[in-house]
């Protein structure tokens, strides 16, 4: 059985569902150039829920190390697909 | 086996602040420290209210609640750590000012959790019968041992001390204290620390939130196994007063039906450390939102890193 890799725009949905769940954010404001804090308004707590139900979502895993160099969307999204994410 | 009840609570609550002066030093503003914390004002110690200063008030209390004469308190146990220093421990101070004149004395460290698994250790002493009265009291001055311009520690912590008495029950006796739960997970020992001279603590709090966020939440539903019981059959739920979001974050986790009470004393005490489960089962006490009898979970987490979790009935 062979499963494709999900795409930038898959984990993007996947992280706007995620984002609308955890801290109510409109899923039209998750946009690649937006920021967690400044422009979503996830602040540094908000941010580990979200990071923990990625880890659930796309079964990958995400040290706490690395937050910090989680600022936008666009970097979450660049980061999971490079951890391998799973659809 | 005999079993092992707690017959009496007392709190000794230190001077509310409010969050204004430690905005101010940290550029910050008392909505940011709300919206992080919870925290309104957090219990700040004078200069005559050492760690056994405190502990001695709030034990003090403790026994005359449970009408139990001091001279039967067969141990005592300190959970703190913010001594001033390493020797002497507190305990045995603290049982010679209550007049525990035929009492051991010890310490128990585990940081934030300190009380938790102190209590844990007092009534198993109880249940075997080593003691049929047990004083175990958690004090902190927690504000000796933060650095006051530290953003990620300075507005969460205070001072206080909280103290229950544990006692013999019948074999068999319906509640009291249930068997224990606990977990320790010491490659995350670098996440809390406080060392140097004078001691100063720090904490990655994003690593803090999320090892709590998604241990307590099994480690409650093992401490309702062990006492027989399931989250939904609680009255009262009430974990170590660290951070508002972390106890709204397990709650939700939990799905913890509305009519359990869940204590928030962080909103008034701050983060009293291994003081802070005491005090807000107090509050609640006080409050009337739990009552004799009722099923409480208490969660202890914290330095380590390190938790602990057991079903009481409230005194």
């Amino acid at each position: 059985m062979t499963t494709t890799a999900p795409t930038e725009q898959d984990v993007l949905t996947g992280l706007a569902d995620v984002l609308q769940e955890v801290v109510g954010t409109a899923p039209e404001a998750v946009v690649p150039e937006a920021t967690f804090d400044f422009h979503l308004d996830v602040d540094s707590l908000a941010m580990v829920e979200v990071v923990v139900a990625c880890e659930d979502r796309f079964g990958v895993r995400i040290p706490d190390e690395d937050l910090e160099r989680l600022r936008t969307v666009g970097d979450a999204v660049r980061y999971i697909v490079d951890a391998g994410a799973a659809a | 086996m005999r079993g092992a009840t707690l017959t009496g609570l007392g709190a000794h609550r230190t001077a509310p602040v409010d969050n204004t002066a430690v905005a101010a030093r940290l550029g910050s503003s008392d909505a940011w420290i709300r919206s992080r914390t919870g925290i309104v004002t957090r219990g700040v110690a004078g200069a005559d209210e050492s760690v056994v200063d405190m502990a001695v008030s709030a034990g003090a209390k403790a026994l005359a609640a449970a009408g139990v004469d001091a001279a039967d308190v067969g141990l005592v146990l300190l959970a703190t750590c913010s001594l001033p220093g390493a020797l002497p421990h507190g305990a045995p101070e603290v049982a010679h000012r209550l007049g525990c004149t035929a009492a051991g004395g010890s310490d128990v460290g585990a940081g934030c959790a300190g009380f938790v698994y102190a209590l844990a250790l007092a009534a198993d002493a109880v249940r075997a019968g080593s003691a049929d009265h047990v004083l175990v009291v958690g004090s902190e001055r927690m504000l000796d041992v933060v650095d006051p311009h530290d953003r990620g520690t300075a507005m969460i912590f205070g001072d206080g001390a909280g103290a229950v008495l544990v006692s013999a029950a019948a074999p068999g006796a319906e509640g009291g204290v249930a068997r224990p739960v606990w977990s320790a997970d010491g490659g995350q020992r670098d996440r809390l620390v406080a060392d140097g001279s004078p001691p100063r603590m720090r904490m990655d709090g994003q690593a803090v939130y999320r090892w709590a966020t998604t241990t307590l939440p099994a480690l409650a539903r093992r401490a309702c196994d062990a006492a027989g019981c399931t989250v939904a059959d609680l009255d009262a739920l009430v974990p170590h007063q660290a951070n508002r979001r972390i106890t709204d974050s397990v709650v939700a986790a939990l799905g913890l039906p509305d009519r359990v009470a869940v204590a928030h004393d962080v909103v008034d005490a701050g983060n009293t450390s291994a003081a802070s489960v005491p005090l807000a089962l107090a509050r609640l006490v006080e409050r009337g939102e739990v009552r004799p009898g009722d099923r409480a979970l208490l969660l202890g987490f914290g330095a380590g890193l390190a938790a602990a979790g057991l079903v009481v009935r409230v005194p």
